[in-house]
């Protein structure tokens, strides 16, 4: 099977959201079927990695495999929050974007019916 | 007939569509069955921010879109029997159920009956040196911060209580956002205070349209990969909850926006933690065994959810504040657009730096990195991507004065004159800065009232 490397923005989706500093990401194939994939690809790990540079000491995955469905929580990640950060988004709500930017690795096929462009 | 009960959301967050309340209402009028109206407008600080408000003016501290709001759906509502529930008190519940009563004699409609929830506010009630600690946002030396505001999560519980004794219009300050959804579903169908799976059902129902729009399509739309029915008037939710303990999530007929089963999960987990324990005053809601299924267009059921006994202890959060945020901005454009800008962000650092305007400063390149970055810029200063055509530099800067913050701020400007190259479009701002820590309660520790007026008698 022919795998091509794409940002998960290109077969998932996901939304942000906070409590004080720390910042909740759900994550959710649009393909059911990419689910065990994502799975063993999208790790705790991978997904501190993009917030280390803000300071995020800690990231829990917790699996929703009922509804196809992750929900990642990274504590310490938002510099203070909605209220103490500097930062314009202090809620992170931009950062469902900064997840589905991650790449991963998925069967050509697979992402071929949705976007023939890859 | 099986017993449906309509929800219907109006607002997700003050500061969101004042005219969305309309076609959900007309949506409930049109179907004619039992249904409620809530309005989630409290974020955590916005109370701090209607506090200092209040502090200013007696009266004032409350949604300070209300009216608009209210208008025009009052009457309908009033004429058909739907209640409308919001925490658009905020600050000063009295002071908006006043207004309320002046709307409601203005429309004719002076036995408006109207009711009030009080006791929220433990600001001046509770040492809360003496609480336990629940979590607080960083960077915090309480010895340089005032008080503004504390105020108990209250539950769905003196809201009922409101609806028993015939509100058509319930004001409450801080209250849990999905207890706004559970009340009228307590009301209506009974459900006692230690129901866990019934409340769960509410909980679920309340977390799901609490945001408004957000689960009918906002802040989902992403074009070409989510696209959604005109953007410019997503239809705010309605909830269809049975007394089997069904819920379906929809929206008004001829409205924009989408409800389907993408929008339904990005919702159900947004601002969730563990999956098998959102903690509510009323519940403890665990969507672990949840599952969805589409019923036709623009209809999403929900099925799983299970509850688990409330909480002993309520959240506080109190709010202080202390320092002043200080923001400035200017573009650069064209060749060479991404030296001069990072330039310019040094330049501003090392004047805030070296007059010792500020405790804390970021400098942020939009259109390079921004949001996604770290207050050293870490990002922006690794970046070595294509030339962005145009730059926006920021300037954040935390201060302990008024005035230091606003100096640091007009540095922007300064680089009018003194800045690199083509330095254009200067824009800056001071704010105070507001920050919260929250406790738990003993629940027993926070007595509500509830007070129930005809509008005639609201002065």
């Amino acid at each position: 099977m022919e795998l091509i490397e794409v940002p998960l923005h290109a077969v998932a989706h996901s939304r942000a959201g906070d409590k004080g500093n720390r910042l909740n990401l759900s994550l959710m194939p649009y393909d059911p079927a990419l689910y065990p994939l994502l799975a063993e690809q999208v790790t705790e790990a991978r997904v501190l990695a993009l917030f280390r540079h803000r300071g995020a000491t800690r990231c829990t995955r917790y699996d929703l495999p009922l509804i196809h469905a992750f929900n990642f929580v990274l504590d310490d990640a938002l510099e203070g929050g909605v209220n103490g950060a500097l930062n314009l988004d202090g809620h992170g709500k931009s950062h469902s974007f900064r997840l589905l930017a991650l790449t991963v690795r998925v069967p050509a096929e697979a992402i071929r019916r949705r976007h023939p462009g890859y | 007939m099986r017993d449906l009960f309509l929800l219907g959301n109006g607002a997700g967050f003050s500061g969101d569509r004042v005219d969305a309340a309309i076609p959900v209402v007309r949506s409930l009028l049109r179907r004619g069955l039992p249904a409620a109206m809530f309005f989630e407008c409290l974020a955590e600080r916005t109370i701090a921010l209607a506090q200092i408000e209040k502090r200013r003016d007696p009266e004032a501290g409350y949604e300070p879109m209300l009216e608009r709001l209210l208008e025009p759906i009052l009457t309908d509502c009033a004429r058909a029997g739907i209640p409308i529930l919001g925490n658009f008190g905020a600050a000063n519940p009295p002071a908006a159920a006043r207004c309320v009563a002046r709307l409601a004699r203005r429309l004719g409609l002076p036995g408006l009956r109207i009711g009030v929830i009080t006791g929220d506010d433990v600001s001046t009630t509770v040492d809360l040196d003496a609480l336990t600690p629940h979590e607080a946002d960083a960077g915090f030396d309480m010895a340089e911060w005032r008080l503004v505001s504390a105020n108990a999560y209250i539950g769905a519980a003196p809201l009922a209580e409101a609806l028993a004794r015939g509100a058509q219009v319930v004001v409450a300050g801080r209250t849990s956002d999905p207890s706004l959804a559970i009340a009228p579903l307590m009301h209506h169908f009974g459900w006692a205070e230690d129901d866990w799976q019934a409340l769960a059902l509410g909980a679920a129902c309340g977390h799901l349209l609490e945001c408004g729009s957000q689960v009918t399509g906002g802040v989902f739309w992403d074009p070409g990969f989510k696209d959604i029915p005109d953007p410019a008037d997503i239809g705010f939710p309605i909830a269809e909850v049975g007394r089997d303990g069904s819920l379906v999530i929809t929206k008004p007929e001829d409205t924009g926006g989408i409800v389907d089963l993408r929008v339904v999960k990005e919702q159900l987990l947004y601002e969730l933690h563990d999956p098998a324990a959102y903690v509510t005053p009323d519940v403890v809601m665990d969507i672990t065994g949840v599952t969805l299924a589409e019923q036709g267009r623009n209809r999403v059921a929900l099925a799983g959810v299970r509850g688990h006994a409330r909480p002993e202890r309520l959240k506080v959060t109190a709010c202080y504040e202390g320092s002043w945020l200080g923001e400035g901005e200017v573009s650069v454009a064209g060749p060479n657009a991404l030296a001069r800008a990072r330039a310019s962000a040094d330049v501003l650092l090392e004047r805030v730096r070296r007059r010792g305007l500020a405790r804390r400063a970021r400098a942020d390149l939009i259109g390079v990195s921004a949001v996604h970055d770290s207050d050293d810029g870490a990002l922006w200063r690794a970046y070595d991507g294509p030339e962005p055509p145009e730059i926006r530099i920021r300037l954040a800067v935390e201060s302990t004065s008024r005035d230091d913050a606003e100096q640091a701020a007009r540095e922007a400007l300064a680089m009018l004159c003194c800045g690199a190259a083509g330095t254009s479009g200067a824009r800056w701002r001071v704010s105070p800065r507001i920050l919260t820590r929250s406790f738990l309660i003993p629940r027993e520790r926070v007595p509500t009232e509830v007070t129930v007026r005809e509008a005639r008698a609201w002065n």
